[in-house]
């Protein structure tokens, strides 16, 4: 019995000194590829570019005396944000002082994989979330959703406007994706912590945000879920269209008569 | 005062009691008289008193508050008038107004006998009723509730005269915060970076000056204006919820990730992006908005719940002409 729980624990031992070992190489990997794409803006070990540093409006794409910064401290943001930033496309960004938005993820998975590795080596942080939307209320969700998100990104979670930036579309977002933004508030989203919404709020937020990408629409026609006005704009125009056909209808009867 | 009464009873008596002499004394008819139809006179007048009654009703749903599904009832006594109306009108046309059809499409004006034919005409239109003024009575009876009905809902733009509720608010010194539960607020639940929703404790929730919205700067960026000096709570700050522009909820806050490149901290009104900056007691950054927001000056307690230290720095609620007259007050 005893020399069974030995053998055990040494396997367990080798099974994690081995993939520490992966880990430290892709953790090498993941600098290699910050010092290619990331450093620029971020800082050597991540350490980003403010205000304070001396780095400021030297370069190209640096426009002197307007920017103040270049990009925040990567330092203790964890896996979470990482995955978040970099599979959604927001990074790299395109130029320093846009709003990141979903684009086209130009790095491969297993690139992602060495980044995500190397930031969350640089300081301790949150790992990446595993949401259980399945888990959720959906009804609930709905309710936290108006009380937290819809003023930004609409009930529909379409998408809006803020002055100043974009809240955008939910639509492509998956589970994980979701939970993360609202544990960064990446730009100027707010940031929610597990106080404000708990794990499994968020789990019925998700789920609600899963159900608003191909709701039930009772209506019959969503019309893109514009709102109640044009949908009500258009029943408008189908019943005056309806009005003068009846209309053309008595007319035509009374010039027979 | 006597100058308006002969004016009412002038207008009274120019609607009632003016007779219009008659075209021609003893003419045959060109329109047969038809039948006299006492009993659709008596139809006519019934609708037309029924249209007068639902009005009146719509007056009565639109003055009772407290009614279960007023809008469906205001609706339904309104769509109902219109209804009678509407069905008085058709009887009225088609059972006693007499018709002719005119031949000519557009008769020369000069034509002195035709246009003369086509008066008596319209005069005759009237000939088979008996009872015209029990009917024009009850037009007017129609017509005055209806009118009535659709200035009456004019009320809701407000009080004309007392503004005093205006300046009332719900806040007053002590008062501690809650959330939408009831639960009171502590100066560490609110976090940096996320916005919170509070309430007076113990007071009507529904009222315009009741809803504050709660967040959390760092004490240094603050820079509040020498008047809110002191109306945070270690860098918490409360602002009404209500917009200056239109009395919209401001349910969005703008909390920049990285602050340098981003735009600065602001909560916004979803209607009409009215931006206000939190770090200066309220001032308007950005949109139609014409006044900063009201403040509300508050302090943690010895036990760390949030408490108000007094009312508004200004009068809660979409600006109005007389906004800037009066400070707002504790009811």
């Amino acid at each position: 019995m005893r020399r069974t729980l030995l053998l055990a624990a040494a396997l367990a031992l080798a099974a994690t000194s081995s993939a520490a070992a992966a880990n430290r190489g892709l953790i090498q990997e993941g600098k290699t590829l910050f010092g290619r794409d990331c450093l620029s803006c971020h800082g050597a070990n991540g350490s980003g570019v403010g205000p304070t540093s001396r780095t400021i409006g030297a370069g190209p794409l640096r426009e002197q005396g307007v920017l103040k910064g270049l990009g925040p401290s990567l330092q203790g943001v964890g896996a979470l944000a990482a995955d978040f930033y970099l599979r959604t496309g927001y990074m790299p960004l395109q130029h320093v002082g846009l709003q990141p938005r979903r684009s086209r993820v130009q790095l491969s998975d297993r690139q992602i994989e060495a980044l995500i590795a190397y930031v969350a080596s640089l300081g301790k942080g949150p790992s990446i979330p595993t949401p259980q939307p399945q888990r959720g209320n959906l009804a609930q969700g709905l309710h936290l959703f108006t009380d937290h998100c819809a003023g930004c990104h609409q009930i529909a979670a379409e998408g809006g406007y803020v002055t100043g930036a974009v809240p955008p579309p939910l639509e492509d977002d998956s589970a994980t994706q979701i939970a993360e933004a609202v544990r960064i508030g990446p730009y100027v989203m707010p940031r929610f912590t597990t106080k404000a919404i708990s794990n499994r709020q968020l789990d019925s937020i998700i789920a609600y945000v899963q159900y608003a990408k191909h709701p039930d629409d009772r209506g019959g026609w969503a019309l893109g879920h514009l709102g109640p006005v044009p949908e009500g704009l258009v029943t408008w125009f189908i019943a005056a269209a309806a009005l003068v056909a009846v209309c053309m209808v008595i007319g035509k009867r009374l010039k027979a008569t | 005062m006597a100058r308006p009464r002969d004016i009412v009873v002038a207008a009274a008596l120019l609607a009632v009691g003016r007779r219009r002499p008659k075209l021609q004394g003893d003419r045959e008819p060109i329109v047969p008289r038809g039948r006299e139809q006492p009993r659709t006179e008596l139809a006519v007048v019934a609708l037309l008193l029924a249209t007068g009654l639902f009005a009146a009703a719509f007056i009565a749903f639109y003055a009772l508050d407290r009614l279960p599904n007023q809008t469906q009832l205001m609706g339904g006594a309104l769509g109902l008038a219109f209804l009678c109306l509407a069905a008085a009108l058709i009887l009225v046309g088609k059972q006693l107004i007499v018709t002719e059809e005119i031949e000519e499409d557009y008769p020369v004006p000069e034509h002195e006998t035709e246009q003369e034919t086509i008066a008596q005409i319209v005069a005759d239109s009237g000939s088979r009723i008996t009872r015209k003024r029990l009917l024009k009575a009850s037009f007017g009876v129609a017509g005055a509730a209806l009118g009535t009905a659709l200035v009456v809902p004019a009320a809701s733009l407000g009080p004309v005269i007392d503004m005093n509720p205006f300046y009332a608010t719900t806040w007053r010194r002590g008062r501690r915060l809650v959330d939408e539960n009831g639960r009171p607020w502590r100066a560490s639940d609110i976090e940096p970076d996320d916005f919170y929703t509070a309430f007076p404790e113990g007071a009507d929730k529904e009222n315009v000056s009741s809803p504050v919205v709660l967040v959390r700067l760092p004490v240094s960026e603050l820079h509040l204006p020498a008047e809110n000096a002191g109306y945070d709570a270690d860098g918490i700050v409360a602002y009404s919820k209500i917009c200056t522009h239109a009395g919209c909820a401001i349910s969005l806050y703008r909390t920049p990730l990285f602050q340098p490149d981003e735009p600065k901290p602001a909560l916004v009104c979803p209607c009409h992006y009215s931006t206000f900056d939190p770090a200066d007691g309220g001032t308007v950054l950005f949109g139609p908005a014409g006044r900063k927001l009201p403040m509300l000056p508050i302090t943690a307690d010895a036990s760390g719940f949030l408490r108000a230290k007094g009312t508004f720095d200004e009068a809660v609620g979409p600006s109005w002409w007389g906004v800037r007259m009066r400070k707002a007050r504790p009811a």
